[in-house]
This record gives structure tokens, C-alpha cells and sequence, in this order.
């Protein structure tokens, strides 16, 4: 006989007490009684929700700085979007920053919250934000502009800080 | 005047049944959930106490659909046949002795029939039809499926469960459940007298009523839903809800016939007026039967589903020869101690 065909050899037989089964349930019986009373994973989500850390990459947004975005309307995130979510359209100010974006549009439908465009981001304007609930009612509320796009630069704290640390 | 008393009865009984499926299915989702460390409903009303409501309701607004092919007088028997044996097996379940209200002596039983375990036996085995001609009414291979396996196994289950109880009969040498329960006075429960016999009707009870370990008809990851797949709204829940009140009944049964039924140790050396020993007696059953329900909810989320063969090996090899020898063990005992 070749190996192939020969039977699988136990190692370990079952007991007399084993085959009879009863025990076994009882054993078992003695563990999920045991799991009732410890402590639950579940989380309450819309009353409890989670606070994600620093690496985590929720929804992209602008970071808003001394009331005014820190954004150039260089384009690069809107050329290195895979998904062609970001459409921004430049202009030209008298300040020392020279240019800005008169339209900055991501599409949430299209997102696909890789992190590329904070990734190509030149000036660290835009970020990936801990926010993770994005539901709308239709599909021109998922267009989001910048009103919806800019943020104050405290609560990114933590991403931009991460974003030193690691890049 | 006693089909006044027999219609409150069954109405109180329905009630009570059917209060306590709706209330067993959250007791079974919150128990499985803690087994799995999860919470489980608890949303709708306080602590989830209104879900069973929520169920309902959804379940009678669904669309109903019937398969094309499916034929149709029977896909709605079935359900019908079901919960029918399902209800109707509890009519000769005693809940207690006797209680006094208003001057009038109640029997706790809505029938004291005088073949009573036989009368469930009969029943229990009409359940298999219910199931079965909703396998093959659906016009699904995999509600066929379901359909035969159960049948399968109810046949095999059924003769070590009919042997089992011979011991109990041949002891209390009566086929009356409420003569059955007073030949357990004091701690002289069946349980202790046939342990083998108990351990036998216990698994067989799994298996007749289709709970986890022997759930076969449906086993959802195998059959998608089994004998059920191709039921929606009130019909799929007329299906629930006789599994559960299958299992309701079931342990009733079980408490019946080894557990001592209402009875509770001595109760009359007490010196407790009448009325009260009748409501704890009562009491005692309901509790009875709903740690046997705790039990049967446990065992589902403990022991995983056997295989068809595993099934048929432990009913034909195990089951029966031991139930037979229990019962020729039984009777030589009784023979020689009389």
C-alpha cells in the first residue's frame, strides 16, 4: 500500500466516559453557562460610539486654518484620486499664498477613503478625519463642498500630529 | 357549567401558551447572545421586553409568498397541521392538583383522558406531517430534503421514546398523566426510579421536537431553511411558533412524566391552607418546566448538529437497544419486588 491510501491513525483514542457523550455535554454546558456572565463585547453604537485612533482614515476633509483653508488648488489630489472623487477649481488672491480653490468638491459616493490625496498633499491640507458616519438621502447630498469640507485645524489635532510622526 | 369551566380553561391554557412562545423566542435570543458575550435585543421597550410584539407585527404585515409550482392546498395545510398537534398535545398536561375557586373544584387539565401518554404519543407523531408535507408541498429539493430527514428521524426517535416511557407506565401502572404524577409524591420522581429511561426520552425529545442538536429538517447552513425555506410571513411564523410551542409542551411532558409534575416534596406536612398549596403546586410545575426549557435552550448553543449518519447510528444503535433493556430491567424489578 503507498502512503497515500493508508488510514488516519489516531493518535489518542476517546475514553470510556468520552464515548458515553453525557459527560462531554456537561463539560460543555459548564463552559457557555460560564460565558453568560462575563463581561460583553457588544457596544451600544448610537448611544456609545467609538473614538477611532489617530490612523484611522474616516472621511477626507480641509484643514481650516486662521478661518481660511490651507489648501493651493495645486490639484495634486484631485490628479492622484483613484476613484476621480475630488474636483477642485483654482484661483488667484492678493495675499502672500497667491492662490485658492474657488470650488472644492469631493463625491462621498466615489471615496474610497485611501488616503492617497492626503498622501500627494503638498501643504497638508487635506486630511483624513475620524468621522465615520456619512449617510445621506440622496445622491446630490453626498457631493460634499467646503462648507461641509472645512475644518478647524484643533480637532484634526491628532491626525496631523500622526501624520508627522509616521510620513 | 363544566363547558363553561372547560372553555375558560382552554382559553386560559392558549393564552398562556401562546404568551409563552412569543416570550420564549426573546428568552432564547437573549440567552444565546450571552452566551456569545453579545447583549441581544433589547431595544424595543424596556430591556427589549416589546420585541416578541415587533415579531409579530412584522410577521403579519410580510407579502405571503407561495411558490409557483408549489402545490397549493397543501403548502397551507402544512403550517396548519403543525400548530394544531403542537397546541393540542398540551390539553392532557396537568398544571396542578386540584384548586377551589369560588366554591367550585377545579382539575388543573383541560382533558383527563385515560390514555393520556398515548394520546401525546399519537399527537407528536402527527407533527412529522405538518413538516414533512411542507417539504414536499414547497416544490424546493431543499425543503424536500428537510421534509425527509425529519420524517426519518421522528420514525427512529419515536420507538426508543415509546420504550422509554413503558418503564414510567410499567411503575405508576396507569396511562393517565394526572395518575402518573401521583404516583410521584415526595421525592419518589421518576427521574430517580429510571434514570436510564430519562436520559432516553430526554435525547428522543430533542429529536421529535427538532431542537439543535438533532435539527436536521432545517439545518440552515445545509438546507438554506429546510422544510421552511419556501414560507413567508404568518405561515413561517405559525411554523415558530409551533417549534416552540413544541418545546414547551415537550418539556411539560418531560416534567410530567420524570420531573414529578406539580408536585412538590411534602407539601402537605406543611400545614399550608388548601388555596395556597395549589398555587405553589402550580408554581412548582411552571418552574419545573421552565428550567427544562433553560436547559433545552443551553444544550442549542452548546452541542453542535449531528450528522445525518451520527443521527441514525445513535437512534437505531444506542436509543433503542437501551430504552428496550430499560424496560425489560424495569419489569423484571417489578416482578420481583411484588
Amino acid at each position: 500500500m503507498n502512503k497515500v491510501n493508508r488510514k488516519v491513525i489516531r493518535t489518542e483514542d476517546l475514553n470510556f466516559w468520552q464515548k458515553l457523550y453525557i459527560p462531554e455535554i456537561i463539560k460543555g454546558m459548564k463552559i457557555t453557562i460560564k460565558q453568560m456572565f462575563l463581561p460583553k463585547f457588544t457596544r451600544q453604537y448610537p448611544e456609545e460610539k467609538w473614538n477611532p485612533p489617530a490612523s484611522f482614515r474616516g472621511r477626507p476633509v480641509l484643514v481650516e486654518e486662521n478661518g481660511k483653508e490651507r489648501c493651493v488648488a495645486c490639484g495634486l489630489c484631485s490628479r492622484v484620486c483613484p476613484a476621480l472623487a475630488i474636483e477642485v477649481q483654482a484661483s488667484e488672491t492678493e495675499l502672500s499664498k497667491e492662490r485658492y480653490p474657488v470650488k472644492f468638491e469631493i463625491n462621498m459616493l466615489r471615496c474610497i477613503f485611501c488616503g492617497l490625496c492626503e498622501e500627494a498633499c503638498p501643504e497638508e491640507a487635506i486630511v483624513m478625519s475620524k468621522e465615520y458616519e456619512l449617510t445621506f438621502f440622496s445622491q446630490e447630498e453626498a457631493i460634499f463642498g467646503k462648507d461641509k469640507l472645512l475644518m478647524p485645524k484643533e480637532t484634526l489635532k491628532d491626525r496631523l500630529e500622526f501624520l508627522r510622526q509616521y510620513r | 357549567m363544566d363547558i363553561l369551566i372547560s372553555f375558560i380553561k382552554i382559553v386560559v391554557y392558549l393564552g398562556i401558551l401562546l404568551f409563552t412562545v412569543a416570550y420564549l423566542v426573546l428568552v432564547e435570543r437573549r440567552v444565546s447572545a450571552f452566551i456569545q458575550n453579545r447583549i441581544g435585543p433589547n431595544r424595543v421597550g424596556y430591556k427589549g421586553l416589546l420585541q416578541p410584539v415587533a415579531d409579530i407585527l412584522k410577521l403579519m404585515i410580510k407579502e405571503d409568498i407561495v411558490p409557483k409550482l408549489a402545490y397549493k392546498p397543501l403548502h397551507r395545510l402544512a403550517p396548519i397541521i403543525s400548530i394544531v398537534v403542537a397546541l393540542s398535545t398540551f390539553a392532557v398536561v396537568p398544571f396542578g392538583d386540584k384548586i377551589v375557586l369560588f366554591g367550585k373544584e377545579i382539575k388543573l387539565q383541560i382533558a383527563s383522558v385515560n390514555v393520556g401518554i398515548l394520546y401525546i404519543l399519537a399527537l407528536t407523531s402527527l407533527g412529522v406531517y405538518g413538516i414533512a408535507l411542507a417539504g414536499w408541498a414547497s416544490n424546493n429539493k431543499y425543503s424536500l430534503l428537510g421534509g425527509l430527514r425529519s420524517s426519518a428521524q421522528i420514525i427512529s426517535y419515536e420507538l426508543s421514546m415509546g420504550l422509554s416511557i413503558i418503564g414510567v407506565i410499567l411503575i405508576a401502572g396507569t396511562l393517565e398523566l394526572d395518575k402518573i404524577v401521583e404516583a410521584q409524591s415526595g421525592w419518589r420522581w421518576f427521574i430517580f426510579l429510571q434514570p436510564v429511561g430519562f436520559i432516553t426520552f430526554f435525547v428522543s425529545v430533542f429529536a421529535e421536537t427538532n431542537r439543535l442538536p438533532f435539527d436536521l429538517p432545517e439545518a440552515e447552513p445545509e438546507l438554506v431553511g429546510g422544510y421552511h425555506t419556501e414560507y413567508t410571513g404568518l405561515k413561517f411564523g405559525l411554523f415558530f411558533l409551533a417549534e416552540y410551542a413544541n418545546m414547551i409542551t415537550a418539556s411539560a411532558v418531560v416534567t410530567t412524566l420524570y420531573l414529578g409534575g406539580w408536585q412538590f416534596p411534602y407539601i402537605n406536612t406543611f400545614g399550608i391552607p388548601d388555596f395556597w398549596v395549589s398555587v405553589i403546586q402550580i408554581l412548582t410545575f411552571i418552574s419545573k418546566v421552565l428550567i427544562v426549557i433553560m436547559f433545552m435552550i443551553v444544550i442549542r448553543w452548546t452541542v453542535p448538529r449531528f450528522r445525518y449518519d451520527q443521527l441514525m447510528n445513535l437512534g437505531w444503535k444506542w436509543m433503542l437497544p437501551l430504552s428496550l433493556a430499560n424496560v425489560i430491567v424495569t419489569a423484571l424489578v417489578i416482578y420481583l419486588v411484588e
